[in-house]
């Protein structure tokens, strides 16, 4: 067995005992830190979004002019972002989970970054007429946000992300008409699969 | 402290030991250290169930990066201790152990982590 740190190896040195208990203590600190993840990711709010991603995806497809495309997913964006925050605060309040301090907090501030260059960029690509680079745009960044904020959730959330990345690459590399079929891939169908999963191993 | 009281009551074993240590500058607070909690393991188990309402066997498990049977005898000795408690239940066809800190427990980590405050202040003020 391996004590803490040990604080009665006689004669004692001062200086050395107050270290040793500054390292029990950031060893205490630091396993709290990784003990706890943010657990209140919304597995079924994920899946819902995936679902009405899917939808989307399904009209976005059918829409002829590049502003119709975009409304048809600012649209789907908009619900997407309050099913997941209304479920989340549901979520954390059920599992008594900080939203707004410790990891949740880590996980909010390491995701909203890249949806907020997501907001830009869009503005920025559907001005210049660049519309088709939206998909891959979004999927790429999207996938980094989950990444970042995964590292302070539970493991599937940033196995998500990397999946969100590896679409998006895909969608910047091919050609412009599988954009509608990997956000569906992405957005719909990563969210119900991961959502489900989270939320049977997690909780809801 | 009574070498009889720490034999009797496993939440203060290791003390009669802490007693007879050699001198110490700051002996009073290494005395009272709850050793069973000290381990690491066990010391990592407590910290970590105390920022959970519960945490599984395999959770701590992952957590502590240790294996089944050292994460089993440690977290047999916290329950003997009644510092955590475990509940056994079956997640579809799977064994699922669940672990909670009870408030002796709770104290537990409390008092260690205010003597390892005290022993930093203690040689600071020396």
């Amino acid at each position: 067995m391996t004590p803490a740190e040990p604080l009665r190896t006689a004669p004692a040195d001062p200086p050395a005992l107050s270290a040793r208990a500054m390292a029990n203590l950031e060893f205490i600190r630091d396993t709290m830190a990784s003990a706890s993840a943010f657990t209140a990711v919304p597995g079924w709010g994920m899946a819902l979004t995936g679902l009405t991603a899917l939808v989307a995806a399904a009209l976005a497809v059918q829409e002829t002019t590049a502003k119709g495309w975009l409304s048809v997913w600012m649209v789907e964006a908009a619900f997407g972002l309050a099913i997941g925050a209304t479920t989340m605060a549901l979520k954390a309040r059920a599992v008594a989970a900080p939203l707004l301090s410790g990891s949740g907090r880590k996980f909010a501030l390491s995701l909203l970054p890249s949806l907020a260059v997501g907001a830009l960029l869009t503005a920025v690509l559907y001005r210049a007429g660049l519309a088709a680079l939206l998909p891959g745009t979004w999927l790429v960044l999207y996938g980094s946000g989950v990444v970042a904020a995964g590292a302070f959730s539970v493991g599937v959330v940033p196995v998500m992300g990397a999946g969100f990345l590896v679409l998006g690459t895909i969608a910047l590399l091919g050609p412009a008409s599988w954009g509608d079929g990997l956000l569906a891939a992405g957005f719909g169908g990563l969210h119900v699969v991961c959502g489900i999963v989270i939320a049977r191993r997690y909780g809801g | 402290m009574a070498r009889t009281g720490a034999a009797r009551d496993p939440r203060r074993r290791g003390e009669g030991a802490a007693a007879g240590a050699g001198e110490g500058a700051v002996r009073p607070s290494a005395a009272e250290l709850d050793r069973l909690i000290h381990e690491r393991i066990r010391l990592g188990i407590v910290s970590a169930l105390a920022v959970n309402e519960s945490l599984s066997f395999n959770e701590l498990k992952a957590l502590m990066k240790t294996t089944d049977g050292n994460l089993s005898v440690h977290a047999r000795k916290l329950e003997e201790a009644q510092y955590v408690v475990c509940r056994k239940s079956f997640d579809g066809r799977v064994p699922r152990t669940e672990y909670r800190l009870t408030a002796a427990g709770r104290r537990a980590l409390e008092r260690y982590l205010e003597h390892m405050e005290a022993l930093i202040k203690a040689t600071r003020n020396r």
